[in-house]
């Protein structure tokens, strides 16, 4: 069957606009994905209908807001196959959520002389969260390298994982080089010197298919507004085991099942690191992109997506003076690159004034830009929602851009 | 509609790819470095300023996009041979003119050729590229030993 795109993009209100007197292309989707109407509307239909707190009303608002609310929870617990809903804690974000391992799990277990191993190709949020962690109980921060096909340098893992590794942490899929990671080897060979492993899925989300108990992963974290669903909200996947020993990460209301001035005593999984009114209108979205996604199907977007690399691949190869930067043998969704003649900024400006929506910049994984030697990259990203013409008028932008500078 | 040529005019390609003053001043009175953690931009000013405070030399280094390499090229010209008060006065001008109303003509008495600059008001997330290496010359010629920044 044959993959229908314009039905996909009439689900996408925000498409159908003209920028500047040109027909949008919105190529920024590693940076955030737009929205279908049913998530806008479910969102609506929560402050319009259901608008209440959750988890404490014994009114019918707020009955349906948790019910929704919890729904959210199952939903993702069914998308990341995970044992159980006690294991899937909200936080803002997939940032959010690597802060929660770090600080909670990460003080807890990781001490003087202990070792933290992440990759050279992470984004910022996998970065510094483990150096902070790193100064402020002495241990040391390892870093696996990439090769300049923007790939990890998989034969020096053996030997920088030691007894000394308590934790690795790891992007599923790189925002700013595309490439896909083999999270099973990784976490395989991680969990055989005893460390645990965080993955970093906030990319990998609305591409790939993700079984965290297959994977063995003992954490995984992602952001819903990367997979249609609407910002602020995101989510902590940990194994149950692992989260009963952690303590609890804010305090406040809804953490706790009874509080004195002696002594709190905390709620049980997942409503321990949960304080505070959560983002409800956004779990209650988060669940209706899970719903989105799941009945267009993500290996069927995921190979629309492919197509579409492939074709703008084929273009850059041919595009004089355009270096890719990220070219891994396993990559999607991601084209990042350089234009001999012009700065990624001035791409950028020029490109929009075209009506295409693109990212310039370091991608919040300035490692990468050092590694090779640019300042910053000019970033399409692609979503279902693309098309083949999109990728065109990406193309001629850019024609435009070396004309001007030519 | 304003045009991309408004804002990348011939003057301002020229001096992107090929800078005036461009390099090291070894030695100089004084020298700061500038940097737009948005977006990377990085650039360092050296100046000889005399002992009646004019600028006698100047010339800046560093990498960045054709706004900012050309502004800070430009800007080199334009203060060659002038006192740090003018250097004040043009900077006021010049800040004014990058962030006004479109319909306001630029000062092109006090900006001379630095008037070309004044498409960038029509791109408001490239102003800055062109204001770093006016922040940076103020930091030099007030010897500050912070970096100059945008932000």
């Amino acid at each position: 069957m044959s993959f229908d795109v314009s039905s996909i993009r009439s689900e996408f209100p925000v498409l159908h606009q003209q920028v500047y007197g040109k027909a949008l292309a919105y190529l920024d989707n590693a940076a955030t994905t737009q929205k279908p109407q049913v998530v806008i509307d479910k969102i609506s239909h929560y402050y319009e209908r259901d608008n209440a707190n959750i988890h404490r009303g014994v009114h019918a608002l707020s009955e349906r807001a948790t019910a929704e609310y919890e729904a959210a929870r199952e939903k993702l617990r069914a998308l990341l196959n995970a044992a159980s809903t006690c294991e899937i804690v909200f936080t803002r974000g997939a940032t959010e959520a690597i802060n929660l391992v770090a600080s909670s799990w990460g003080g807890a277990n990781i001490g003087a002389g202990d070792e933290i191993l992440i990759s050279e190709m992470e984004h910022h949020s996998d970065i510094v969260p483990w150096q902070m962690l790193c100064e402020r109980v002495g241990a040391t921060l390892k870093v696996l390298p990439i090769n300049d096909d923007g790939e990890l340098c998989m034969d020096q893992l053996d030997g920088l994982l030691s007894e000394r590794t308590k934790l690795v942490g790891i992007v599923h899929l790189s925002n700013a080089l595309g490439t896909i990671n083999p999270i099973e080897t990784i976490i395989e060979k991680a969990h055989n010197v005893g460390a645990k492993v965080l993955v970093d899925g906030a990319q990998a989300i609305a591409h790939i298919e993700v079984d965290v108990q297959a994977l063995d992963a003992d954490f995984y974290v992602t952001s819903a507004h990367k997979m249609y669903g609407p910002t602020g909200i995101g989510l902590l996947y940990a194994k149950e085991a692992i989260l009963e020993t952690m303590p609890p990460y804010q305090g406040g209301g809804d953490m706790i099942t009874m509080v004195t001035f002696e002594k709190t005593q905390y709620n049980e999984l997942p409503y321990k690191f949960e304080a505070g009114t959560p983002n409800i209108s956004g779990t209650i979205g988060f669940g209706a992109a899970v719903d989105w996604l799941l009945d267009k199907g993500i290996v069927a977007l995921a190979n629309h997506e492919q197509e579409l690399l492939d074709y703008a691949t084929k273009q850059a190869v041919l595009f004089d003076g355009l270096r890719q930067i990220g070219t891994a043998k396993n990559k999607a969704t991601v084209l990042s690159f350089t234009l001999d003649s012009v700065h990624p900024h001035d791409l950028g400006t020029i490109l929009d004034r075209e009506g295409v929506a693109i990212r310039a910049g370091h991608h919040c994984a300035m490692p990468v830009m050092q590694h090779f030697g640019v300042p910053a990259t000019a970033r399409a990203s692609f979503a279902a929602y693309n098309t083949f013409e999109e990728i065109d008028a990406l193309f001629s932008a850019l024609t435009k851009a070396r004309e001007i500078f030519g | 509609m304003f045009d991309l040529r408004d804002l990348y005019l011939q003057v301002i390609v020229d001096h992107n790819k090929s800078p005036r003053n461009y390099g090291v001043l070894n030695p100089s009175s004084h020298d700061a470095e500038g940097y737009n953690p948005l977006c990377g931009d990085q650039l360092h000013i050296y100046l000889n300023i005399n002992d009646d405070g004019v600028i006698e030399d100047v010339k800046f280094e560093g990498q960045g996009c054709a706004i900012s390499t050309a502004s800070a090229s430009l800007m080199t010209e334009a203060l060659k041979g002038k006192s740090k008060e003018e250097f004040q006065q043009v900077f006021e001008n010049f800040k004014h003119m990058a962030t006004s109303d479109l319909d306001e003509a630029p000062d092109e008495e006090v900006l001379g050729k630095l008037a070309v600059l004044a498409g960038v008001r029509e791109f408001p997330s490239r102003i800055k590229c062109a204001t770093l290496c006016w922040h940076t010359m103020k930091s030099a010629i007030e010897n500050t030993d912070e970096p100059a920044k945008t932000e």
